[in-house]
């Protein structure tokens, strides 16, 4: 039994699951500009009011993230007691949005922070407890909003200042994914089953940047490291995957992790995708470089990657949702913004 | 764009000295990072910032031909200015003024009253005392504490002049 689970690990970093853990079911609740954005049909909920009638961004945050649990169980057919254990996080400070959020679900919860990678990694925690048998059904989730971030990484809403081409918009809006042993579901007639195959854990990768307003430029390299070390440790060309799809680079970050990727001679210049510049249509709702957040790459992947797989357009996809690890304080001790990335190797089956 | 060399892709990935590695890759990201154009933002800024200006003027004028004496009626010109930028900011409308004007609308005392109002806004959740009080000087403290400072500063050189009878 011991080697059997040694076999999992392959590569440096990387895991390949025996019995690859199914993705049961996902929901996406997404804000108005998200809304109104090129994947505005794909969404399960459309949230027309910012505060989502509460008294804070922090609370409608809050309200977001419950709203996707609910939806997600709803879709699965699934009550709160048929869930092992929550795996979550947000951006706000010591988690509140996941706290506050889902406290009445009362399931045992792990919080996480990966920044806005944290989707990559509550899908990769998810599955490893479910292929170790830790545990049955694992619910992954995550959630940002615009107005929270700004005032916690920037300024106040209302304060007058110009954003360069370079800064991102914060996506306002929950993903969540239940993530379930194989052989206690079966999928639905007529649809592919979505399994997550592997996962690739990723470090953190510091190019020295300092630039907050160029987050995709911070977390490019990040990308750059773990795709790399995907590729690497399963011993596969890009081509193996359909999609290899990043969190938040945006333009700017996308074009660079090409390049980089190219100087290695691996190239994703034909398969590559990004969330952040599916969310929003930049010329018509002024995102500049792309949307950002956890939620961007979480209901991205919910609406509209989850469908594309059930669908069967794509076969195999790597999901690299990225993260630009700094703090207020730390940016303001002039520390760099270092990135991280988790690729997370999902298949229809 | 053009005139320098290209830092090429290869001086990053196969840099094996980290903080040339670093180095190259800041002068690669500013390189491949588009710009706002200066031109435009600065004409924008010019526009927007006179027109505030203008309107500045307006206000002093009037109130001297309501028989203010020129220092009252500056002093009302601001107090204007100052409300009409707390009541744009509680709108939604300065943000989006300071979107297209830049410094334009940083500059004038609305941009101020701007920095101010809107922590004041934000902030309100948080509390009277720990939210507001605490909180409505997070943009504008700087400029108050070196303002303060640096009038205390020049205050006292003067005084030392004086008493030098320099001046």
């Amino acid at each position: 039994m011991a080697e059997q689970n040694s076999t999992k690990m392959v590569g440096k970093q990387s895991i390949v699951f025996n019995n690859p853990p199914l993705i049961l079911a996902g929901s996406s609740i997404a804000g108005k500009k998200e809304g109104e954005g090129p994947l505005g049909h794909l969404f399960d909920t459309v949230q027309e009011d910012p505060m989502v009638g509460k008294e804070s961004w922090e609370e409608a945050e809050s309200e977001l993230m419950k709203e996707a649990a609910t939806k997600v169980l709803e879709k699965a057919g699934l009550k709160n007691s048929d869930i092992r254990y929550l795996i979550g996080g947000d951006l706000l400070g010591q988690l509140i949005a996941t706290s506050f959020g889902v406290a009445d679900l009362n399931i045992p919860i792990l919080g996480i922070y990966g920044a806005c990678s944290t989707m990559g990694e509550a899908m990769a925690l998810a599955s490893i407890l479910v292929d170790g048998g830790f545990a049955d059904r694992v619910l992954a989730i995550t959630s940002s909003h615009f107005a929270g971030a700004e005032k916690q990484f920037r300024f106040p809403l209302d304060y007058g200042n110009q954003r360069p081409y370079s800064a991102t918009w914060t996506v306002t809006g929950s993903g969540a994914v239940i993530i379930v042993n194989p052989n206690l579901h079966k999928p639905n007639l007529g649809e592919k089953a979505i399994v997550v195959k592997g996962v690739t854990i990723g470090r953190i990768v510091d190019y020295g940047l300092k630039d907050s307003m160029n987050m995709g430029a911070c977390m490019a390299p990040a990308a750059f490291e773990t795709i790399s070390a995907n590729l690497e440790d399963l011993n596969v060309d890009p081509d193996y995957y359909d999609r290899i799809i990043t969190g938040d680079l945006g333009y700017v970050g996308r074009n660079i992790l090409i390049e980089l990727l190219k100087e290695k001679n691996i190239d994703i210049s034909n398969n590559h995708m990004d969330c952040g510049i599916e969310i929003f249509d930049k010329d018509r709702q002024d995102t500049h470089a792309g949307g950002s957040g956890c939620g961007c790459s979480a209901i991205t992947f919910t609406a509209y990657v989850m469908k594309q797989l059930r669908e069967g357009a794509w076969k195999r996809v790597l999901f690299v949702p990225t993260g630009a690890l700094l703090s207020q304080v730390s940016f303001n001790e002039g520390k760099t913004v270092p990135g991280i990335a988790h690729a997370v190797m999902v298949e229809a089956v | 764009m053009g005139n320098q060399k290209k830092i090429p892709v290869s001086s990053i990935v196969h840099e094996q000295d980290l903080r040339k590695r670093n180095e190259n890759y800041k002068k690669y990201v500013e390189e491949n990072t588009p710009k706002n154009s200066i031109v435009k933002d600065t004409i924008q800024a010019f526009i927007v910032g006179g027109i505030i200006c203008t309107i500045g003027q307006f206000f002093i004028s009037y109130y001297q031909y309501l028989g203010a004496g020129e220092e009252a009626a500056k002093a009302y010109n601001s107090i204007t200015l100052v409300f009409l930028s707390v009541l744009l900011t509680g709108l939604g409308i300065y943000p989006k003024l300071a979107k297209f004007g830049g410094a334009g609308t940083l500059v004038p005392i609305t941009g101020f009253a701007n920095s101010v109002a809107a922590p004041a806004v934000e902030y309100k959740k948080e509390g009277q005392v720990f939210g507001i009080g605490c909180k409505i000087f997070t943009i504008a403290g700087p400029v108050i504490l070196y303002g303060i400072f640096s009038s205390w500063l020049l205050g006292l050189i003067y005084y030392i002049l004086k008493l030098l009878k320099v001046i």
